[in-house]
């Protein structure tokens, strides 16, 4: 069995298809350091990232399949199910393999499952954009814990900032503590510590921390949620088919 | 704002539930410079009620306060009920406030009449501008208009505006004339046509001066209810593909008949709103806006009413065997369009894929064809030829129809516009 290691980054993944064709070694598995090896391993090579590489297998793959493809790569990677670093390496060596390149072969079964995975990457940082819940906190930042079930929050930054370009917000993913902060110009990336991110977790800020109007917007907002309710059509299947319970957490209307 | 808008918020948000429309599509615009929103062109829902409905804009009335006595009702005039207003500047901070945290992608503003449609129109268009001019809001705005309301004050709404609509309500005039007496249909059909007409000119006044503004950029909507008067289905299809002809139209909703007030003779009793019809309208709807159905292909004179049992593509597909089987791998675009359990998104990863060989069915479930549906209507090789023709209509009928009864019951396709 041949096996790569590498950095676990998307330029590391690219640097090892690039390694893969200069040395003619093509992996069975590609790991990542501190990931467990198995038991019988033949040929162990470990691949630096280089970004001149990465760049070049990105660029050429460029001339293969469309830009539309490539998102879907980004977006598979940003999905990081345990599959993905050798579905996008067989994904990749496919298209460079093949003449024309085989985007459109829904046919075989990789390029079918990077589609799945990549629609399922955009529906749940679709399900962001539209159930994220905003409170007002007392120094005038508006605040949003979420927790996607893939790392989708660098796909919503355009969204939120064109949307709220007048406000200071920060939208946080709580299951793995990181976060987005935009002050009216740029967006960076900040972690809470662990105290609080236990009070965040609970979806609740302490009311000290809120505006003074946060609550009773809040109240209104719940107060509306059940009052456009139409009783004799009562569904609660279609509702949670909608709005599977995982993102019920953080809002406000159903708490 | 304090405890009196939350009653206000209470009584008007009831008022306003039973309109369907929700839809918050059809414009793209990005923000401008110290203001707040943004329109995504994809109809965003920001919650889901317990009745499985979307809230993707904020649906409230402006007063519940009414002039006229539509039996159909709750707001009307000779109904006892709470009544209430917000001033203009109340509905729009709200809605703002609203916004800010993303509970929203909108205003959705119909009102009932106050002392008369011109008085109650220009406090909407009051609503609107604050927002526009004094908050800068970019967000989606739905108006509904008032029937009766002078054409002025509509070309004023329509350039604030993203989309219109006027509820048609009746399928057929005798009838809104019966419910509705102070109602007609020129009162629905004059401002439909003024509001075309301004998309229209609006359209060509921003090929000379891309600076001219846009009028009603997402189009017009309208609602009719389903089940309080026996207009059948062929009639309210006609009236939808009639309506969709039109340029400017974007969507008709169905909304199964919810008795409000009881005791009128003109209105039917309903143990329950008829859910599945109202389903099975929204199927054909989507037929004919998705997948080049025709009206008259899905009702006529001898099935006037759509099939409770099966859904409408494949009450047509039984109705028409002589078409069958479609061979997946050789079959135009269109004829594999018309193949149960099989959507457009399937349809279009079928023809693109089956250029690099042929596809099998494993692959054409993995593609997202239902074959439990799909299987008696097409063609593929390891499949043993059974095929409607083999087994006839009658019998794929008893197959089907169990289950699909069951999910229209259950899963009733609302209007969410996903991809509109
Ligand atoms: S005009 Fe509108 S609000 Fe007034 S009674 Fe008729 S339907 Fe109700």
């Amino acid at each position: 069995m041949v096996v790569f290691t590498y950095d676990n980054t998307f330029d590391g993944l690219l640097s090892c298809v690039f390694f893969a064709y200069e040395q003619r070694k093509f992996p069975d598995l590609i790991l990542s350091e501190s990931d467990q090896k198995p038991l019988f391993i033949d040929e162990q090579y470990h691949v630096d990232t280089e970004k001149e590489k990465s760049n070049r297998v990105w660029k050429g793959l460029g001339k293969k399949i469309s830009k539309f493809a490539r998102n879907m790569l980004l977006s598979v990677w940003l999905s990081e199910l345990p599959e993905t670093t050798m579905l996008l390496f067989r994904y990749i060596r496919k298209n460079i393999d093949h003449p024309q390149g085989i985007e459109m072969n829904f046919g075989d079964d990789d390029v079918l499952r990077v589609k799945d995975i990549a629609q399922k990457v955009g529906a749940d940082a679709r399900k962001l954009i539209q159930f994220v819940r905003f409170q007002e906190t007392a120094d005038g930042i508006w605040f949003a814990p979420v927790s996607p079930r893939y790392n989708v929050l660098s796909l919503i930054v355009p969204h939120f900032t064109s949307r709220y370009a007048g406000q200071p917000w920060i939208i946080y993913d709580t299951e793995r503590n990181t976060g987005l902060y935009y002050d009216m110009r740029t967006v960076q990336e900040i972690t809470f510590s662990q105290k609080d991110l236990v009070e965040l977790k609970s979806g609740r800020l302490d009311n000290e921390k809120l505006s003074d109007e946060e609550a009773f917007f809040q109240k209104m907002w719940k107060e509306y949620f059940q009052r456009i309710t139409v009783k004799e059509r009562i569904n609660l299947k279609l509702q949670r088919q909608h709005m599977p319970r995982r993102y019920w957490k953080y809002l406000p209307e159903i708490q | 704002m304090n405890e009196k808008t939350l009653e206000k918020l209470q009584i008007l948000a009831d008022a306003a539930k039973y309109d369907v429309s929700c839809a918050s599509s059809g414009t793209s615009r990005g923000n401008v410079k110290g203001g707040i929103g943004t329109a995504t062109g994809w109809g965003i829902c920001h919650s889901f009620t317990p009745d499985g409905r979307c809230i993707s804009l904020f649906k409230i009335l402006l007063t519940n306060h009414c002039i006229y006595d539509c039996a159909y009702c709750g707001n009307r005039r000779s109904n006892d009920v709470k009544r209430a207003a917000f001033t203009a500047e109340e509905l729009a901070e709200l809605t703002i406030e609203f916004y800010r945290r993303n509970y929203i992608e909108g205003l959705f503003l119909s009102s009932g009449v106050m002392r008369n449609p011109d008085y109650t129109m220009e406090r909407m268009v009051r609503v609107v501008k604050l927002l526009r001019e004094v908050h800068r809001f970019n967000g989606y705005i739905h108006m509904k208009t008032i029937p009766g309301a002078s054409s002025e004050l509509i070309a004023q709404a329509g350039v604030l505006v993203d989309r219109m609509s006027v509820n048609l309500e009746i399928p057929s005039e005798q009838n809104l004339k019966l419910l509705a007496p102070e109602k007609d249909y020129p009162s629905v059909f004059a401002p439909m046509r003024f509001i075309q007409q301004g998309m229209l000119e609006s359209a060509e006044d921003r090929k000379k001066f891309r600076s001219a503004p846009k009028f009603v950029p997402a189009g017009q909507s309208t609602q009719v209810i389903i089940g309080a008067t026996p207009d059948n289905d062929k009639q309210i299809l006609s009236l939808a593909s009639a309506l969709y002809k039109r340029p400017s139209f974007k969507r008709v909703y169905y909304s199964g008949y919810i008795p409000v007030n009881s005791g009128d003779s003109r209105l039917p009793v309903l143990s329950k709103p008829p859910l599945v019809r109202e389903n099975r309208l929204y199927q054909a709807d989507w037929l004919m806006r998705f997948y080049e159905f025709k009206a008259g292909e899905l009702v006529d004179d001898s099935h006037p009413d759509l099939d409770l049992d099966v859904d409408p593509k494949m009450g047509w597909a039984l109705r028409h065997p002589e078409f069958f089987p479609v061979d997946v791998n050789t079959a135009p675009y269109e004829m594999i369009l018309r193949v149960p359990g099989i959507g457009v998104k399937s349809a279009k990863l079928i023809v693109t894929s089956r250029r690099y060989g042929r596809l099998n069915s494993e692959q054409l479930k993995k593609i997202g064809v239902v074959m439990k549906r799909a299987q008696y209507f097409i063609a593929c090789r390891e499949l043993p030829m059974q095929t409607v023709n083999e087994l006839t209509p009658q019998y794929v009928r008893r197959q089907v129809s169990q289950k699909q009864k069951k999910a229209a019951a259950e899963l009733l396709q609302y209007p969410i516009d996903w991809g509109e």
